[in-house]
C-alpha cells in the first residue's frame, strides 16, 4: 500500500476549500511513497463537488452519494469512510470541525493511529513523519503511526491550497457502508449557519480581529477596517464568551488557526491560547493600550494607544494611503 | 442519570510557553510548571454535575458523577479536587503518561465504561497539553455509540440529550438518545449552557466552573477513590502513534513599536508591504 486517500468536505454542492489544504498534503505523501492519491467525495446531493475534486489532479475520484448522508454526522459517514480508506496507506482530511470529528472516528474502525492537526510532512527513507503542535503551539511533536494504515488531519493554514489543473480524474462509484446499530440513536436537528460576505476565516489574506476590549462597539469599529482590507474578522474567546461577537470567530488554540499575511489584534491582551491560533501570520500588527500586554511579545508592529480612537484613524489613513 | 468524566492532569496550560525542548529533541520538558487539571476536563465535570442535579438544590445530587484518570500516585489529588467541587467517586488507573496514547486511553475507558455502565461519558474535546482531540471520538467507536463533540451547550431530555456543537460555520444541533459521549467545549460553562430535566430552564448558574467550599474538601477525602492497573483494562497496550522527537517553535523576530497611526501605515505600505 502506497496510496494516499483525500476525505473531501463537500457542502451545499461544492467542495469546500478545507479539501485542498488536504490534497497538497496528499500529492507530498503519495509522491513520498511511490503512489498516487485519490479523493473520496461523500454526502449527499454532492452535484458540482464531484467535478472539482476531479480537476485536484487525483488518480481516481471515489463518490459515494446518497440520501441517507444528507446532514453530516460522523456514525453514518464513517462506516463508508473507513471502508473505502482500508486499502490505502494514508487516510488524510483536514482539521476542520468535520475532520476533528469524523476522522478519530475513522481510525478507530480501521485499528488505525491518528495525528491530528498536522502542520508539517517530513519525509525520510520513503518514511512519513508528521510534525504537529502540542501545549498552544509552544512545541511540536515529530510523530510517526506504526499501524497497517495511517489517519491524519492536517492543518488548514499550514498547507497552501491545490490549484485545480486541466486533467479531468476519472470517478467511480461506490456503495454506502450502513451504519452499526449505535448510529440509531443519534438524530441531525439542525445547522444554524451564521452567513457572512466577508472571506473564511481560515483563507483570508487579512484577518482584523477584537478583545474584549472593544464591548458593544466590536462590529462598530472593525467593520469599516474589515470591509476596507477585504479581510475576515476574528476575535479572541474573552470577546466571544461576552457575546459581543459569534463564537464561530473565535481564533485560537481551539478555535479557529489562522496565518494570513497581515493580523491585525485590537484590543486583544495576547492569552497563550489565542496567541496558538494566530503567531504563525506573516506580518501582526497589535493595538492596545497596556503597553506590557503579552500580544506585543509576537507583534511586527506595536500601538500603544486607545483604540477607540486609533481604529477610525486607522481607517483613514490606509484608504488615503491605498488611493 | 450516571456520567463518567475523565480527567487528565496536564502542565499549568497559563505557562504553556514555558515548556522547554532540550537540544537532544527528546523530550518536552515542564519542569518548574505546576499540575493542573486540563481545563476542559473541569468543563466536563461541570457539566456532568449540572446533569446530576437540580441547578436549584445544588448539593442533592440526583445521579452520580464517577471521574476517572490515568495517572501515578500524585494524580490522586486531582482526583480528590474533583470529588470536592461534588463528583460521586474517583478511579485511578495507575500507570505514567509516557505509556499512554489517545487510543491506549480509549481502549482502557471503553472497559471502565463496560463495568460501570454510566449512562453518558462527559469528557474535555482535548488535553491541553499534547492537543490531540481524539479520545472522544475513539471511545464512541469502540462503544458503538453516538458522539456528540465539541458541545457548546447539553439540555437533558427523556433519556436524550439535545446537544449544541460549535462547528465552523455555525451550531449544529444534535440528539443523542443515551448511552452516548459527549466531548465540551468552551462555552459549556456559559450560565445556560446545560440543564439536567430537574433544573427548571429559567434557571441560570454562574459563570464556569464551581469551586469547593472547605467543607467539600474535607469530605471528599472520605468519598471511595479506587486503585485500578491498566493491564486488567487492556492486555494490548502497543502504540498507534509514537512521538519520535520534539521541536521548540520559530521565534519570530522581535517587532517594533510604532508611534502613531500614520507611522504603523507607513511602516505596513513600505516596510511589510501588505497594504
Amino acid at each position: 500500500m502506497a496510496d494516499v486517500l483525500v476525505v473531501a468536505e463537500a457542502a451545499e454542492g461544492k467542495l469546500k476549500k478545507t479539501t485542498h489544504s488536504a490534497v497538497t498534503f496528499a500529492k507530498a505523501a503519495a509522491a513520498a511513497l511511490g503512489g498516487s492519491y485519490s479523493i473520496l467525495v461523500i454526502g449527499d446531493a454532492l452535484g458540482g463537488a464531484v467535478a472539482e475534486a476531479a480537476a485536484l489532479g487525483a488518480a481516481k475520484v471515489i463518490v459515494a452519494e446518497d440520501a441517507s448522508l444528507k446532514d453530516y454526522v460522523a456514525e453514518r459517514y464513517a462506516p463508508t469512510v473507513a471502508a473505502v480508506g482500508k486499502g490505502f496507506a494514508v487516510v488524510v482530511g483536514t482539521a476542520s470541525a468535520f475532520g476533528k470529528d469524523l476522522l478519530p472516528r475513522v481510525a478507530a474502525k480501521l485499528g488505525a493511529g491518528y495525528a491530528g492537526d498536522i502542520s508539517e510532512l517530513l519525509i525520510g527513507g520513503g518514511k512519513l513523519q508528521y510534525k504537529r503542535p502540542m501545549y498552544a503551539g509552544n512545541a511540536y511533536g515529530i510523530a510517526s503511526i506504526p499501524t497497517a494504515v495511517q489517519v491524519v488531519s492536517v492543518r488548514q493554514s499550514a498547507f497552501a491550497p491545490s490549484e485545480p489543473g486541466d486533467a479531468t480524474a476519472a470517478t467511480e462509484k461506490v456503495a454506502i457502508v450502513a451504519p452499526s446499530a449505535g448510529a440509531a440513536r443519534i438524530e441531525f436537528v439542525s445547522f444554524n449557519q451564521v452567513k457572512s460576505e466577508r472571506p473564511e476565516l481560515t483563507e483570508a489574506r487579512v484577518v482584523v480581529a477584537g478583545g474584549r476590549a472593544l464591548k458593544e462597539s466590536f462590529g462598530k469599529l472593525l467593520d469599516p477596517l474589515a470591509d476596507l482590507l477585504g479581510a475576515a474578522v476574528g476575535a479572541s474567546r474573552a470577546a466571544c464568551d461576552a457575546g459581543y461577537c459569534g463564537s464561530e470567530l473565535q481564533v485560537g488554540q481551539t478555535g479557529k488557526v489562522v496565518a494570513p499575511s497581515l493580523y491585525i489584534a485590537i484590543g486583544i491582551s495576547g492569552a497563550i491560547q489565542h496567541l496558538a491560533g494566530m503567531k504563525s501570520s506573516k506580518v501582526i500588527v497589535a493595538i492596545n493600550k497596556d503597553a506590557d500586554a503579552p500580544i506585543f511579545q509576537v507583534a511586527d508592529y506595536g500601538l500603544v494607544a486607545d483604540l477607540f480612537q486609533v481604529v477610525p484613524d486607522l481607517v483613514t489613513q490606509i484608504r488615503a494611503a491605498k488611493a | 442519570m450516571k456520567i463518567l468524566v475523565p480527567l487528565k492532569r496536564v502542565a499549568d496550560p497559563d505557562n504553556a510557553n514555558k515548556v522547554k525542548i532540550p537540544a537532544s529533541g527528546e523530550k518536552i520538558d515542564t519542569t518548574g510548571l505546576e499540575p493542573k487539571p486540563n481545563p476542559f476536563d473541569e468543563y466536563a465535570l461541570e457539566a456532568a454535575l449540572r446533569l446530576t442535579e437540580n441547578g436549584q438544590t445544588p448539593k442533592v445530587r440526583a445521579g452520580e458523577v464517577i471521574v476517572v484518570t490515568f495517572g501515578p500516585k500524585e494524580c490522586d489529588t486531582t482526583l480528590r479536587a474533583a470529588l470536592a467541587t461534588g463528583a460521586d467517586r474517583a478511579i485511578r488507573v495507575d500507570t505514567t503518561d509516557d505509556k499512554l496514547d489517545g487510543d491506549l486511553v480509549a481502549r482502557a475507558l471503553k472497559a471502565i465504561v463496560d463495568r460501570e455502565k454510566p449512562d453518558v461519558v462527559v469528557m474535555g474535546k482535548q488535553a491541553v497539553d499534547g492537543d490531540s482531540n481524539q479520545v472522544a471520538q475513539l471511545l464512541a467507536e469502540y462503544l458503538d455509540w453516538p458522539q456528540a463533540t465539541f458541545a457548546a451547550t447539553v439540555h437533558e431530555e427523556d433519556g436524550a440529550l439535545l446537544v449544541g456543537r460549535e462547528v465552523d460555520g455555525g451550531v449544529i444541533t444534535l440528539r443523542v438518545k443515551l448511552p452516548a459521549v459527549v466531548s465540551v467545549d468552551l462555552r459549556i460553562v456559559a450560565p445556560t449552557s446545560v440543564y439536567s430535566t430537574k433544573t427548571a430552564r429559567t434557571f441560570k448558574y454562574n459563570d464556569g466552573v464551581r469551586f469547593a467550599a472547605l467543607p467539600a474538601i474535607m469530605a471528599a477525602k472520605k468519598k471511595p477513590l479506587v486503585e485500578l492497573k491498566l493491564a486488567d483494562l487492556t492486555a494490548d497496550v502497543a502504540p498507534k502513534i509514537v512521538y519520535n522527537a520534539f521541536q521548540a517553535p520559530p521565534a519570530r523576530k522581535a517587532g517594533i513599536k510604532v508611534k502613531d497611526v500614520a507611522d504603523l501605515v507607513l511602516h505596513l505600505k513600505d516596510e511589510a508591504k501588505v497594504l
